[in-house]
C-alpha cells in the first residue's frame, strides 16, 4: 500500500501499459519534456524516448487526426488535450474520425485510443479553461466517455481505457490531481462501464459523477447527521450509461437526484433523466431533481463562480426535499 | 478567363517505360474513366444516390502516384472524391460499386457511400467527406510507420503514405499543421495536391494568396514540385522520386499536380461557373488520349492492344454493376452493427 497523488496514479497507469505494450505511445503538447501540464507523464520521456511522449507543435486537430491513422493502422496512441477544451479545435477529428470512422468504414478499421486531459471547473481559470465538456461531446456516436475521481479509480480506469478497443474520452478533474489515496500493490483494471455505488443507502439515490462527487460526500456528512440514509454512485461511465446500477438503486429508494458539473441545458443529467423516464419511469416516488451548473459562460469572478457550479448545502437541501416528500 | 499558368515541361522520352508498365497504367486509367462514366448512368438511373464526385479528367495522377507505390503494403488517404484512388489502390471495382448502390458487399459494407470508401485489405484509409480532415490521418499513419520502424524496431516498416487532396483544401489549417509536423519528423509521405483549378465554384485564384502550391512546401524546408497532371509519366516519375526518398527515411514531398475535372463538381453540380474555352482547352489534353498516342509512337502498343483493353474494362465495369444489382442490402438488425469495436 502507497499512498498516491491522483497525478501519478495516472502516471502509473501509462507507465505500466507502456512497459508492457510497445505500441502504446502518448502524445500531445508538452507531455515529453514539460511532463504534461498536470505533470501526468512526467520524466517519461527519459524511460521511453521522444517518440512515445511525442512532444507536439500547438495543433490539436491535426494531431489528434494523426493519432487516429496511427490508432487505425495499429498502435494504441493516448492523446493529452493540456486543457481538455484545446480539444474543442479537435472536435471534428474526434467526432467524425474517432467516433465515426470505424462505422462508417463498416469495420474495416479500429481507432483504439484515448483522449483525456485535465477538464471541468477549476479556481478562477476563466470560461476558457473551466469547461464543462462532456455534454457536448456525449452525442458523438462510437465514443466511450469515462468520468474518473479518485486516485484509485483514476488508476484502473486509465489502465482499461488503453486497452480497449474503442476510442475512450477520459475526463480527468483540474481539482483533483492532489487527490491522495492508498493504492493496491501492483497492476489492477477497472471496468470501464460500471458505475460505482460509493456509498450504500435506501433514502434516496444520487447519482453523480467527477469532483462533484466529492461535493456529494460533503453533503453526505450532513445528510447522516440528520438521519438520512442516501446512496451514492458515481457514474464512471458517461456513456454508455450503467442502467443495471442505476437501476437497481432506484428500485431500492425510489427517489433520485443527479448532481453534475456540466451544464443543465442538454447535459448528462437531462439524458439520465429522459432514461429513467424510458425505464423506470414506474419506479419513481417523485419528479428526479436535477442539480447542474448554470448555463452560463463561467465566470472568473470567485463568488459568481461558486454560484454557477453546485454546492454541497444545494445537496442537502434537495436531499432532505426529496425524503420529507410522503408519498 | 485566367491565364493559364504554364505547365511544366516533362522530357517523356526520359521516363523508362517497359510495354507492360506501360499497359499496366493505360488500364488503370481507361478503368478509372469508364467506372466513373459509368457511375454517372448510374446516378441518372435511380441507382446510386447522394453526393457523387467523379474523377474524369484526373485519372493520371491516380494512376502515376499509386502504380509508383506498392499498392496493397503502402497507404493511400483520399478525399470524397475516392473511387479512383480506391481502384488503383486495388479495391476491385465489384466491392466499390456495390458500395455506391449501398449494398453489403460494399468495401465499407454500405454503411459509408461515394465519400466513405475504405478497405484495410488495401491500406486505403479512406475516403473523407470533409475537407482536410484525411490529410491528418494519412499524417498519423507515417508516423505509424517511422514508428514502428524506430521504436519497435520493425525493419520492414518502410511503408510509404500518399495523401491526396483538392486545390481548395490547401486553404485549410490540417494542411499547414501537417506539412510542419511531417517536415518536423521526417515522415515517409507525399502530399499530393490535385490542382483542378476550382473548389466548387470558387476559382484557385481567388482563394489563395500564393496560387502555386508546391511553393508552400519550401517554409517547411520540405521539396516541393509541380508538375503536369495530365500526363501520366511525368506524375509517375515526380512520385518515384518522392517515394524513393520517404522510403530512405528522407522525409516528406509536396507534389501539386496541374489538372482538370471534366465534369462538375458533383453530379449535382450545374457547372456554370467554368468557361467553355477553359474547358475546351483541358478536355483537349485529356491524359488518356494522351498517354494513349504515347504508347502508340513508342510502339510500346498497338491500336488492337489498346482495344482490347477498352473491352476488358469494359466488362469489368459490367460485371461489378451486375455484382453491385445482385448483392444484398444491409440487414435492418445490423443497424447497430460496427458503431464499436466488439462488432467483428
Ligand atoms: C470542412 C468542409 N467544408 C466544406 C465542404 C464542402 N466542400 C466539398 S468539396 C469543396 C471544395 C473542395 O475543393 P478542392 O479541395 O479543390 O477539391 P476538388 O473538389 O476540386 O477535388 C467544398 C467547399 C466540405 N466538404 N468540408
Ligand atoms: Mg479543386
Amino acid at each position: 500500500m502507497a499512498e498516491t497523488l491522483m497525478f501519478n496514479a495516472l502516471r502509473e497507469a501509462i507507465d505500466e501499459e507502456m512497459a508492457k505494450d510497445p505500441t502504446v505511445l502518448v502524445m500531445g503538447e508538452d507531455v515529453g519534456h514539460y511532463g504534461g501540464s498536470y505533470k501526468v507523464t512526467k520524466d517519461l520521456y527519459k524511460k521511453y524516448g521522444e517518440l512515445r511522449l511525442l512532444d507536439t507543435p500547438i495543433a490539436e486537430n491535426s494531431f489528434t487526426g494523426m493519432a487516429i491513422g496511427a490508432a487505425m493502422t495499429g498502435l494504441r496512441p493516448i492523446i493529452e488535450g493540456m486543457n481538455m477544451g484545446f480539444l474543442l479545435l479537435a472536435f471534428n477529428q474526434i467526432a467524425n474520425n474517432a467516433g465515426m470512422l470505424r462505422y462508417t468504414s463498416g469495420g474495416n478499421f479500429k481507432i483504439p485510443m484515448v483522449i483525456r486531459g485535465p477538464g471541468g471547473v477549476g479556481r478562477q481559470l476563466g470560461a476558457e479553461h473551466s469547461q464543462r465538456l462532456e455534454a457536448y461531446f456525449q452525442a458523438v456516436p462510437g465514443l466511450k466517455i469515462v468520468a474518473c475521481s479518485t486516485p484509485y479509480n483514476a488508476k484502473g480506469l486509465l489502465k482499461s481505457a488503453i486497452r480497449d478497443d474503442n476510442p475512450v474520452l477520459f475526463f480527468e478533474h483540474v481539482l483533483l490531481y492532489n487527490l491522495k489515496e492508498n493504492l493496491p500493490e501492483g497492476e489492477y483494471y477497472l471496468p470501464l462501464d460500471k458505475a460505482e455505488v460509493v456509498r450504500k443507502g435506501n433514502d434516496v439515490t444520487i447519482l453523480t459523477y467527477s469532483r462533484m462527487r466529492h461535493h456529494v460526500m460533503q453533503a453526505v456528512k450532513t445528510l447522516e447527521k440528520e438521519g438520512i440514509d442516501p446512496e451514492v454512485i458515481d457514474l464512471i461511465s458517461l456513456k454508455p450509461l450503467d442502467f443495471e446500477t442505476i437501476g437497481a438503486s432506484i428500485r431500492k429508494t425510489h427517489k433520485v437526484i443527479v448532481v453534475e458539473e456540466c451544464m443543465r441545458t442538454g447535459g448528462i443529467g437531462a439524458e439520465i433523466i429522459a432514461s429513467i423516464n424510458d425505464r423506470l419511469f414506474d419506479e419513481l416516488d417523485a419528479p428526479v431533481i436535477r442539480l447542474s451548473s448554470q448555463d452560463i459562460p463561467t465566470p472568473y469572478n470567485g463568488t459568481l463562480e461558486n454560484l454557477t457550479i453546485v454546492q454541497p448545502y444545494q445537496i442537502v437541501e434537495a436531499a432532505k426535499k426529496m425524503v420529507a416528500l410522503k408519498v | 478567363m485566367v491565364q493559364e499558368r504554364a505547365l511544366p515541361k516533362f522530357q517523356s522520352s526520359t521516363a523508362k517505360v517497359t510495354r507492360e508498365e506501360g499497359l499496366r497504367l493505360y488500364e488503370d486509367m481507361v478503368l478509372g474513366r469508364l467506372f466513373e462514366d459509368k457511375c454517372a448512368e448510374m446516378y441518372y438511373r435511380g441507382k446510386m444516390f447522394g453526393f457523387v464526385h467523379l474523377y474524369n479528367g484526373q485519372e493520371a495522377v491516380s494512376t502515376g502516384v499509386i502504380l509508383a507505390m506498392r499498392p496493397g503494403e503502402d497507404y493511400v488517404c483520399s478525399t470524397y472524391r475516392d473511387h479512383v484512388h480506391a481502384l488503383s489502390a486495388g479495391v476491385p471495382a465489384r466491392n466499390v460499386m456495390a458500395e455506391l448502390f449501398g449494398k453489403e458487399t460494399g468495401c465499407s459494407k454500405g454503411r459509408g457511400g461515394s465519400m466513405h470508401l475504405f478497405s484495410a485489405e488495401r491500406r486505403l484509409l479512406g475516403g473523407y467527406a470533409f475537407i482536410g480532415e484525411g490529410i491528418p490521418v494519412a499524417t498519423g499513419a507515417a508516423f505509424q510507420t517511422k514508428y514502428r520502424r524506430e521504436v519497435m524496431g520493425d525493419e520492414t516498416a518502410d511503408q510509404v503514405t500518399a495523401a491526396f487532396f483538392g486545390d481548395g483544401t490547401t486553404n485549410n489549417g490540417q494542411f499547414f499543421e501537417c506539412l510542419n509536423m511531417a517536415a518536423l519528423w521526417k515522415l515517409p509521405i507525399i502530399f499530393v495536391v490535385e490542382n483542378n483549378k476550382w473548389a466548387i465554384g470558387m476559382a484557385h485564384e481567388r482563394a489563395t494568396s500564393q496560387p502555386e502550391i508546391y511553393q508552400k512546401a519550401s517554409v517547411f524546408g520540405m521539396p516541393g514540385v509541380e508538375v503536369d497532371g495530365m500526363d501520366v509519366l511525368a506524375v509517375r516519375a515526380v512520385a518515384q522520386e518522392a517515394v524513393a526518398r520517404a522510403r530512405a527515411g528522407e522525409g516528406p514531398t509536396l507534389i501539386e499536380c496541374l489538372t482538370y475535372r471534366f465534369r462538375g463538381h458533383s453530379l449535382a453540380d450545374p457547372d456554370e461557373l467554368r468557361s467553355k474555352a477553359e474547358k475546351e482547352a483541358w478536355l483537349a489534353r485529356d491524359p488518356i488520349k494522351k498517354f494513349a498516342a504515347y504508347l502508340l509512337e513508342q510502339n510500346l502498343a498497338s491500336q488492337q492492344d489498346l482495344k482490347a483493353i477498352e473491352k476488358k474494362i469494359q466488362s469489368v465495369v459490367e460485371d461489378a454493376v451486375q455484382f453491385a444489382l445482385e448483392s444484398p442490402e444491409p440487414k435492418p438488425e445490423d443497424l447497430y452493427k460496427y458503431v464499436f469495436a466488439e462488432d467483428e
